[in-house]
């Protein structure tokens, strides 16, 4: 792990989403996330690459995995973290967001994670800052590290990102993974399909390069990778279908649904999940099918590789 | 007791109204044209006249924009009375419809005085007002339309909101009939647009952004033409921006109703990727729509289904702006981009030029029944001289507007105004030379 020397390879400061990423920079980044892989099971798991250095975890929406995963992650590379959680109902005002950055660059940190409820609102926190800063997950718009893991989570069991079926499957509506996703995978060479009911698919979505299907086990035939999503209740604004009860009888992913899929279909599912609504607890606790476990693990590497790479440049003053 | 008199000599004398396209000279008495024609000083400018050579330049009626936010009362710090009027004589508009959706809302006779008296102090474009259709723009109670249009209101809106009660509409376009008054509406279904910041479409669901159907506003353009066709009264629509209310508006006419409306210049001239990465100078209601819409604009200015061009010009201060983009104000300044942005259609060659200016002046003032926005004897001598073909780039560092709140920063443009003339006063020079034609 001596990549001090080492400059940042992408051709980016920050990581505010997929949009912006090449497949060699995709690559990169999960072989790098690869050695964390391994690090990460060893009994000595710290590496001092972020010795010195400060990371910021600014959270204005409540996150337990994906803040503990960048939390740890710094930790286990030797910088210096600090957590700022923001109450949802604090950061109505959005003069707070710009105030917050600019207090915040003013103390010299060299990476900043950040999660908001509005899309568009980590870019332009990054606007005023002079460090890198990583999209944790802004509104609906986009969750790269989250993408990310998902790819090398496919990696590790598929051997390749390249010519898979794909089936995201849930509320893509409210899913920033959703579009994440489709961004990698298809970039990636994957053939994507997105399955819901036509109230949860957002409009010219196809023209991302996804086939979208009403019918779940004809969405799911043949494919390889199932990934579901997790009904987003709090992003909803009025009625998107009728009760979690028929939601789960037509689009909740069950042992009968599965078999349209291939045997070796693998299930991936960003939590945290609501069983019983889009995901039945059988499959979701089935190790042989599920890699929901798996993602969590392999998600600590992948924002180890991320703060790693863009931790590399020092800030600029 | 003899007034002051000037004559514009040299001039490119454009008048959409007669469809006058000559050169000549004309001459203004006090506030009033006195006198214009090919022939007119052609032996000469006798002596005590003074003389304003036009070098060739356009002149034309000044500019008629019936569709300006002013944000005063309550909101002077976006923009005021007099500065909202010296933005729009720098953009050669010589009067302007003030929109009531200000703190407190235009919806008594006391306050349409207010905003006339503010306007007279102001001693710049004149400022003709709407006032509200219902109470506080609560869309509920109706104003009093008759005492209302008596003070001086022009029109009647609830802009800035629709008037979404269908049993309102409908008593609104019945009552305005007896004062044959017009009634504008901001054609938006709400439940229809929710939380949308942004036209519905692929931009949109790439940034992540809950979208506007073009449903919402069509579905209201059609509820309404149903009313008018039920009640008889006048409606317009103000800032059309889909294809199919368009098209609404055009079969309304062809059956003989009595609807009108207008386009905004951003929605001939920008389509939602000018959105780009979350810009909130491109935020508006309604929203920059789709590359089909912009050119269905462009075709209902064409063939005259869209009466008007109208700016919309809605200030706003920076802390408004800088937002995530769900948060960020609607709006744009537009009363300096009018006039090239609207010559855009004529440079293009989708319209000829005279009829790119009745547009901007003579309709509006008809569908308003303002004494202004023509070349006549007798007139008031609101003019206009503009070069119609300068290039010059928009810096909205510049702008005489209180606000910069303009996505067209840096925008490549043809045309500006380099003399403003309200009651024969010139109130606005352009600071670049007047060069020969």
């Amino acid at each position: 792990m001596q990549s001090q020397s080492r400059p940042n390879t992408l051709a980016q400061r920050d990581l505010l989403g997929i949009d912006g990423l090449s497949p060699d920079d995709v690559s990169a980044i999960l072989d790098l996330s690869e050695s964390y892989v391994a690090l990460n099971r060893n009994a000595q798991k710290k590496s001092d690459v972020l010795r010195g250095r400060t990371l910021i975890l600014l959270f204005f929406e409540t996150s337990t995995r994906t803040r503990t995963s960048f939390e740890l992650a710094g930790k286990r590379l030797g910088a210096d973290v600090i957590n700022i959680s923001v109450a949802s109902s604090a950061i109505k005002k959005g003069e707070t967001l710009i105030d917050t950055a600019m207090t915040l660059n003013a103390m010299h940190p060299d990476v900043i994670v950040v999660r908001h409820p509005d899309a568009g609102a980590v870019r332009l926190l990054a606007n005023h800052v002079n460090c890198a800063v990583i999209n944790a997950g802004d509104g609906s718009h986009e969750h790269p590290t989250q993408a990310l893991l998902d790819a090398l989570t496919i990696r590790q069991k598929k051997g390749r990102l390249d010519g898979l079926r794909i089936a995201i499957c849930g509320d893509i509506l409210h899913s920033r993974v959703a579009r994440s996703n489709i961004l990698l995978l298809t970039m990636m060479g994957s053939q994507v399909r997105l399955v819901a009911p036509p109230t949860l698919v957002p409009p010219a979505i196809e023209r991302l390069g996804a086939e979208v299907f009403h019918d779940m086990r004809e969405g799911l035939e043949d494919c390889d990778i199932i990934m579901m999503l997790r009904l987003q209740a709090e992003r909803m604004q009025g009625t998107f279908v009728p009760s979690t009860r028929e939601y789960f009888r037509y689009f909740g992913l069950d042992e009968d649904k599965l078999t349209s899929a291939k045997p070796d279909a693998l299930i991936l599912h960003p939590g945290p999940m609501n069983r019983g609504v889009e995901i039945d607890s059988t499959v979701a606790d089935d190790i042989t099918r599920s890699a929901i476990l798996i993602q969590v693990e392999l998600g600590l590497a992948v924002r180890q590789a991320c703060l790693d790479l863009l931790g590399r440049e020092p800030a600029i003053s | 007791m003899s007034e002051p008199r000037t004559a514009y000599i040299n001039a490119r004398l454009l008048d959409p109204e007669s469809g006058l396209d000559a050169s000549g000279a004309l001459l203004t008495e006090g506030a009033f044209i006195a006198d214009f024609g090919q022939n007119l000083f052609a032996e000469g400018v006798p002596e005590g006249i003074e003389v304003v050579d036009c070098a060739g330049h356009c002149l034309s009626p000044g500019l008629v924009d019936m569709h300006v936010h002013l944000r005063e009362p309550g909101h002077e710090y976006k923009e005021t009375i007099a500065s909202g009027g010296l933005s729009a004589l720098a953009g050669g508009v010589t009067s302007i419809c003030s929109m009531p959706n200000t703190d407190p809302v235009i919806d008594n006779v006391s306050l349409i005085e207010f905003v006339q008296r503010r306007a007279r102090e102001a001693k710049g474009a004149k400022v003709f007002p709407f006032a509200a259709v219902t109470k506080g723009l609560g869309g509920k109670q109706i104003t009093e339309f008759g005492m209302l249009a008596e003070a001086g209101a022009v029109a009647f809106t609830d802009d800035g909101l629709p008037i979404s009660d269908s049993q309102v509409m409908r008593r609104a376009l019945s009552y305005a009939k007896t004062f044959d008054l017009l009634i504008s509406q901001h054609a938006e279904d709400l439940s229809l647009s929710g939380c949308g910041c942004m036209a519905e479409g692929e931009v949109a669901t790439r940034l992540g952004l809950d979208g506007i159907p073009e449903i919402s506003e069509t579905v209201m353009v059609e509820r309404d033409i149903r009313l008018v066709e039920l009640t008889g009264g006048r409606y317009h629509v103000a800032h059309i921006s889909t294809a199919d209310a368009v098209d609404c508006v055009r079969k309304a006419k062809a059956r003989g109703l009595r609807v009108t409306c207008e386009a905004a210049p951003h929605h001939f001239s920008l389509t939602d990727h000018d959105v780009g990465d979350y810009r909130t100078f491109a935020k508006m209601a309604p929203p920059l729509r789709s590359d089909a819409n912009r050119a269905a604009i462009v075709e209902g200015l064409k063939d005259g289904t869209i009466d008007a061009i109208a700016t919309d010009h809605a200030p706003h201060d920076q802390e408004s702006k800088r937002l995530p983009m769900a948060h960020a104000a609607n709006g744009i300044v537009g009363l300096e981009t009018l006039l090239p942005l609207s010559l855009e259609l004529y440079h293009r060659g989708h319209m000829p030029l005279l009829d790119v200016l009745r547009r901007l002046t003579v309709a509006p003032a008809e569908l308003l029944n303002l004494p202004v926005g023509r070349l006549r004897k007798g007139a008031s001598a609101d003019l206009l001289l503009f070069d119609s073909d300068v290039p010059w780039l928009v810096e909205t560092a510049k702008f005489r507007s209180m606000s910069k709140n303009s996505p067209f920063d840096g925008r490549p443009v043809q045309g500006r105004a380099l003399r403003t003339i309200v009651d024969g006063r010139t109130l606005f020079t352009a600071d670049v030379p007047i060069g020969k034609q």
